[in-house]
């Protein structure tokens, strides 16, 4: 094993662990404070991406410059998370948080569906390109590899700024300890006034945000296709799961954790590349069932 | 009720149909088969657990069945079914062991994870698998007759039946049994459960490999009739598809899988020439407004209709806890 390979496996786990961090801390604030597993949170990712894709698509045709395509993004992101997340929490997500657990998660599971469907019907099944914006930002050398600045600089300081980001909103702004005071105790943060209606819809619209930025910022890097929302939600439930459902700065770690994982199966067992996330998690959960960073809750009887 | 009246005049309709009348039995061959699995996914609600992953045994029987047939010269069915029987409830077992130990959100996405890394597998390992294009199956031999096409579907037409039948009034029974009992109790107390002596997990570990059983055979009687076993059948739409059949049909009884798989089958052949490209946004537009308007599904739509017109007959439903008590012990004598 030759240094340069294990550089080049450190920076796809940092690149990879990048992207799916920001999926993922989206789905467990919204799990840590509304208790709910938004299963359709994958779709947002692919949303993203794709509106992202189509968007700098019409940039380039119209030759403007793809340094547009940055804040571009970030607009296509918060546009999407915030109507379709908006409009799925105030019609549906509304309804349901009385209701048995295992029907919360079909009615996810459902606009999943749809949403996977509508995905397809507008966007058809032929993949999108859209990597000005990788190439763009060139190449860094890193231990004589080179590789796309974009990936390996950009994609990490998006990443930590979203989580310090985070944290600094829910520790020392109102509407995050509005956030946090809900998380605690509902009924006691209702009686003395807060709303905790506003502080859901908040937090989900945050979280679905979170979600299609971090299909939107993927969308250079690969092809953006049907499916990609499937495996998505299913890898960002592995990493949440890791760290302990809800923990932020837990989800980073595992993130990381099992991008470097991700990276190593691809250049050492390149058949179980798919596996090796689960794999983790199955480990991690085995001896910690709450996850690495969850806190165990005493048992009520 | 259902279990004593409605199951029985509903076979004999099925064993009469055939003789009577043809052009249905390709349809009511996949509605039988389909319901298999669903009546798995009903097993599980019935403690409150949701699987996103059960294709993955549906897709387990239906390659095992492949693989056994293209293995014996003439293939035999009998011997593929039983292996892929063999094969579900060990693949049940294995994955079962580690699930049970979790509840709802985990359970649901455990099942769904490991079933993405099993149709993953299917698609890579193109050399065993045949990839994406599938694993194509030759008509098998039936006791070691070899048939027609026109002969064979008849045979797996009455095979199927009677293997369904079997299978709703063996897990009817198995609900009604004190594990079946114990294993509604998961969903309401699980504490209780435990302060009783028994193992929770253990009985749900029993529910979960019984309803993977059911999930493979469903997928080798659907692999065997279709003569090609592809990575679609293990992927998590086809895993939504059962959750929703079971929901549409209702959790209640397992009467609901039959009635969900038929009505399901029905809308599916005459509705895609309308809706194709918009199939699945249909199903969850269904789905959702189910869950929020009509949670008890189909057989419980039925009950509350029967119970309206003929006051005082009403069977107890998942949803209507209306009825006075004091009827309520009379009433699930009937049902029974």
């Amino acid at each position: 094993m030759s240094l340069q390979i294990l550089v080049l496996t450190v920076l796809d786990g940092i690149a990879y662990g990048s992207l799916v961090f920001l999926v993922a801390v989206g789905l467990t604030l919204v799990f840590g404070v509304m208790r709910i597993l938004n299963v359709a949170h994958g779709s947002f990712y692919a949303l993203g991406a794709y509106a992202a894709a189509s968007l700098g698509l019409v940039l380039s045709a119209y030759g403007i410059s793809a340094w547009f395509a940055y804040p571009l993004f970030i607009v296509a992101a918060v546009a999407v998370g915030v109507s379709v997340g908006g409009l799925m929490e105030r019609f549906i997500l509304r309804r349901i948080y009385v209701r048995e657990e295992y029907l919360q998660l079909l009615v996810t599971f459902a606009i999943f569906m749809i949403l996977d469907n509508v995905q397809r019907l507008v966007w058809g099944v032929q993949p999108y390109f859209y990597t000005e914006p990788l190439s763009l930002m060139g190449n860094v050398t890193i231990v004589g590899i080179p590789y796309t600045a974009y990936q390996v600089i950009f994609l990490p300081l998006v990443a930590l700024f979203i989580l310090f980001g985070l944290r600094w909103f829910l520790r020392k702004t109102l509407a995050g300890s509005l956030i946090v005071a809900v998380t605690e105790d509902r009924e006691a943060a209702t009686a003395i006034g807060i709303n905790a209606r506003k502080v859901f819809f908040l937090t989900f619209i945050i979280g679905t945000t979170l979600a299609s930025l971090g299909g939107a910022l993927a969308s250079p890097t690969t092809s953006v296709l049907p499916g990609m929302g499937a495996e998505m939600i299913v890898l960002s439930f592995a990493v949440a799961a890791t760290a302990g459902l809800g923990q932020i700065g837990g989800a980073a770690i595992a993130a990381l954790l099992i991008g470097l994982g991700r990276s190593s199966a691809v250049f050492f067992m390149p058949e179980l590349e798919v596996v090796v996330p689960y794999l983790i998690m199955v480990i991690v959960l085995l001896f910690r069932p709450e996850g690495l960073f969850g806190k165990t809750t005493a048992r009520k009887i | 009720m259902l279990m004593r009246i409605v199951l029985p005049v509903v076979v004999l309709v099925a064993i009469v149909l055939p003789l009577a009348t043809s052009g249905w039995d390709a349809f009511l061959t996949l509605v039988w088969a389909k319901a298999l699995p669903v009546l798995g996914i009903i097993l599980l609600l019935q403690a409150g657990q949701v699987s996103f992953g059960h294709a993955m045994f549906f897709a387990t029987g239906a390659y095992t069945a492949g693989f056994v047939i293209r293995a014996i010269p003439g293939g035999e069915i009998v011997i593929a079914l039983a292996a892929a029987i063999g094969a579900s409830v060990v693949a049940g077992l294995l994955v079962g062991v580690f699930v049970v130990r979790y509840r709802y959100i985990f359970f649901a996405m455990f099942n769904l994870a490991f079933s993405m890394v099993f149709y993953s597998l299917l698609e890579k390992f193109i050399h065993i698998t045949g990839g994406s294009d599938g694993l194509s199956i030759p008509r098998p031999e039936i006791l070691g007759q070899a048939m027609e096409r026109s002969e064979y579907e008849f045979v797996l037409y009455y095979l199927a039946l009677a293997l369904l039948v079997i299978c709703l009034y063996g897990v009817h029974r198995f609900l009604d049994s004190p594990l079946g009992h114990t294993l509604k109790a998961i969903k309401t107390n699980e504490t209780r459960i435990e302060y009783l002596g028994l193992s929770p997990r253990r009985v749900l570990l029993i529910a979960y490999i019984i309803s993977a059983f059911l999930a493979g055979l469903g997928g080798a009687l659907v692999a065997v009739f279709q003569g090609i076993a592809t990575p679609e059948y293990a992927y998590w739409v086809r895993s939504g598809e059962f959750v929703f059949v079971a929901i549409l049909g209702g959790t209640g009884n397992v009467f609901g899988a039959l009635a969900g798989s038929f009505v399901y089958e029905y809308i599916r052949v005459t509705a895609t020439a309308y809706v194709g490209d918009t199939w699945q946004l249909t199903l969850g537009l269904v789905l959702l407004v189910i869950i929020l308007f009509a949670p008890s599904g189909l057989v419980g739509v039925l009950n509350d209709i029967r119970g309206y017109l003929g006051k005082g007959r009403r069977e107890p439903t998942p949803s209507g806890g209306k009825q006075p008590s004091g009827k309520t012990e009379k009433q699930r004598g009937e049902e029974q």
